[in-house]
């Protein structure tokens, strides 16, 4: 008999996509700011200016998320608890850690059975947390610099003397391109598990919801 | 020196002053245009021209002890060939050059004798201008002068300083003698002596007219000007040359020179594409410019190298590319290649994992619940 049951709470939802339009819309004014790759058509566009603009501000609303986030890995139900981040602390986790492995190596036929996060994408999803937060630092690091007596001069001056500001730029710039391995990785590998886990994953991220047969527990 | 301008408008400088300067051969308008670009570069109000002209005028003037060690004497040239010469012209005559390698008459043991006269005589009491970075490695042989190493004649005279002006990239950050693989184990002037007081004016060479406003300040307030973190003082190295850049509109519409000569190059469109560092350059450039304000690189049409930013020879390099490279990886792959060619594999790998899984058959879990549909 299939259970209806609510794994993913509401400030997980809205974090996870809220993230994932930062991330998208980061990444694409961020490659701009980088690189900007089409010519504005006469002086009064403000094409730079606007793209800056836009990624500021979808920073602020990331930094937002994750602080939201953040606070819902200490109060969140056990699938969204900063626990779920080291698999490997538990016996149980590394078993199914090493289960789910040989799986999608080909070499075991089966899958754990998982409610939450299976632990390989669990610790995928502490790298990408790391990524998030090194985006955060060294972002607002770089943006800082508009304003030497401002906030974020104020947090980050002093990382700019040890690290130069062209290496934050360079690890900004590649942790982009890691996070877009990330996100195929993720989409795969989502899309997957819906087609063999057969438990509304893909769902599950609109509506909380997951169908969990109790007696493969 | 008493106060005679009590009637005069504010920030005007007294009658007796500018006659004094005219005998000395200075005259009234180049006085007055240096005293309201002194004000002007250190930010100050109009109304403290009048004591900065003052502040030019007093008996005790102390000594300079201007040095040089690793170094290509570009901050001295910058310093005497301004094309208008009063600016040095009146820090050289109101200040008593003890000391200078490069302008100074006597030679050998009584040039020596004379700078160590006026450590002791003035201890506490002169100034410093460091010129050139301190090699540390074996012993300081890399760089001796009169007999002693740069290290021990940085210790002992700016050790005793009232302040160490360093100028110059090198001086201030270690320059292009610290760069990798720095065999001479530059250091600049506050790591060589941490014990003195340092301001920094990096640059290369240091604009002129931040070394005087510097000089000027010390002269009118008795003490150095305010600094950042790393010791540079803000009225000229608080603000990024991008944010103040003539060519910003350009950058902020997206308007953007492709490569030298280009028609967006000849249009004066921003030079970031080429490499420009002005988005990671403290540096009061635009304003103040080279030469007597006549021009500085961006202006000439040439992207900013970053070079009063530390180690600009390691950190700033490839001069002419936005990002630096990549480690590990050769000389043409730029981070976005990287980054692509990362995409490209991850798309590759997951797609032949894809069709591998859909070949996979009795995997399903939950394949013992599935109701057929007609």
């Amino acid at each position: 008999m299939l259970e209806i049951r609510y794994v993913w709470e509401l400030p997980v939802r809205v974090s996870h996509w809220v993230n994932a339009v930062c991330v998208l819309v980061l990444s694409v004014t961020g490659f701009y700011i980088g690189n900007p790759f089409y010519p504005a058509s006469d002086t009064a566009a403000y094409i730079m200016g606007w793209n800056r603009f836009i990624h500021f501000t979808f920073a602020y609303l990331f930094l937002a998320s994750l602080i939201v986030r953040f606070y819902w890995f200490l109060f969140g139900n056990h699938h969204s608890s900063w626990r779920m981040f080291f698999p490997w602390a538990t016996k149980s986790g590394r078993k199914a850690a090493i289960t789910f492995f040989r799986y999608y190596t080909f070499t075991g036929p089966k899958l754990p059975y998982e409610v939450g996060h299976n632990p390989l994408a669990a610790m995928a999803y502490a790298g990408v947390y790391s990524l998030f937060v090194l985006q955060l630092v060294t972002g607002f690091a770089i943006y800082g610099q508009f304003q030497p007596d401002g906030f974020w001069f104020g947090i980050f001056g002093t990382l700019l003397t040890w690290i130069d500001v062209q290496t934050l730029r360079l690890v900004h710039h590649l942790t982009m391109w890691l996070l877009g391995g990330f996100f195929i990785n993720h989409f795969y590998s989502a899309w997957l598990m819906d087609v063999k886990e057969m438990n509304g994953v893909m769902s599950s991220i609109f509506s909380g919801y997951k169908f969990v047969e109790r007696d493969d527990l | 020196m008493q106060n005679p301008e009590t009637r005069l408008p504010e920030g005007s400088v007294p009658e007796e002053i500018l006659q004094q300067w005219e005998k000395r051969g200075v005259s009234r308008r180049s006085f007055l245009k240096f005293c309201s670009a002194m004000t002007a570069t250190l930010a100050l109000p109009v109304t403290m021209m009048g004591r900065v002209a003052q502040a030019l005028e007093a008996d005790s003037s102390p000594p300079l002890i201007w040095l040089e060690f690793q170094d290509c004497a570009g901050d001295s040239e910058a310093f005497l060939r301004a094309n208008q010469p009063t600016a040095a012209e009146i820090i050289l005559d109101y200040l008593s050059v003890d000391y200078h390698e490069t302008i100074m008459a006597a030679a050998g043991h009584q040039a020596e004798a004379a700078k160590h006269q006026t450590i002791e005589k003035y201890k506490g009491k002169y100034l410093v201008v460091v010129e050139g970075s301190i090699p540390m490695a074996d012993g300081g042989v890399y760089c001796t002068v009169g007999g002693d190493s740069a290290l021990n004649i940085a210790r002992q005279v700016c050790g005793n300083a009232a302040a160490t002006i360093a100028v110059g990239s090198c001086a201030t950050f270690g320059g292009i003698p610290a760069a990798t693989p720095n065999p001479t184990g530059a250091v600049s002037v506050r790591e060589a002596v941490p014990g003195a007081t340092v301001i920094n004016l990096p640059g290369c060479p240091v604009n002129v007219q931040n070394l005087t406003a510097t000089i000027v300040h010390y002269l009118t307030f008795g003490r150095l000007p305010a600094t950042d973190q790393l010791a540079r003082p803000k009225f000229a190295y608080g603000k990024r040359i991008h944010d103040n850049c003539e060519r910003r509109s350009h950058f902020d519409a997206g308007q953007y020179a492709e490569t030298f000569g280009d028609p967006g190059h000849r249009q004066g469109w921003c030079l970031y594409k080429l490499g420009c560092k002005g988005p990671e350059t403290f540096h009061n450039c635009p304003t103040v410019r080279y030469n007597e304000g006549s021009s500085w690189p961006i202006q000439a049409g040439h992207g900013c190298l970053g070079c009063s930013e530390p180690q600009f020879w390691d950190a700033m390099t490839p001069f002419y590319r936005r990002l630096p490279q990549v480690p590990g990886f050769g000389v043409e792959s730029t981070a976005d290649k990287i980054g692509l060619g990362l995409i490209a594999a991850t798309g590759v790998a997951f797609a032949a994992h894809a069709v591998a899984s859909s070949f996979r058959k009795g995997d399903k879990l939950e394949a013992d619940q599935v109701v057929k549909e007609d």
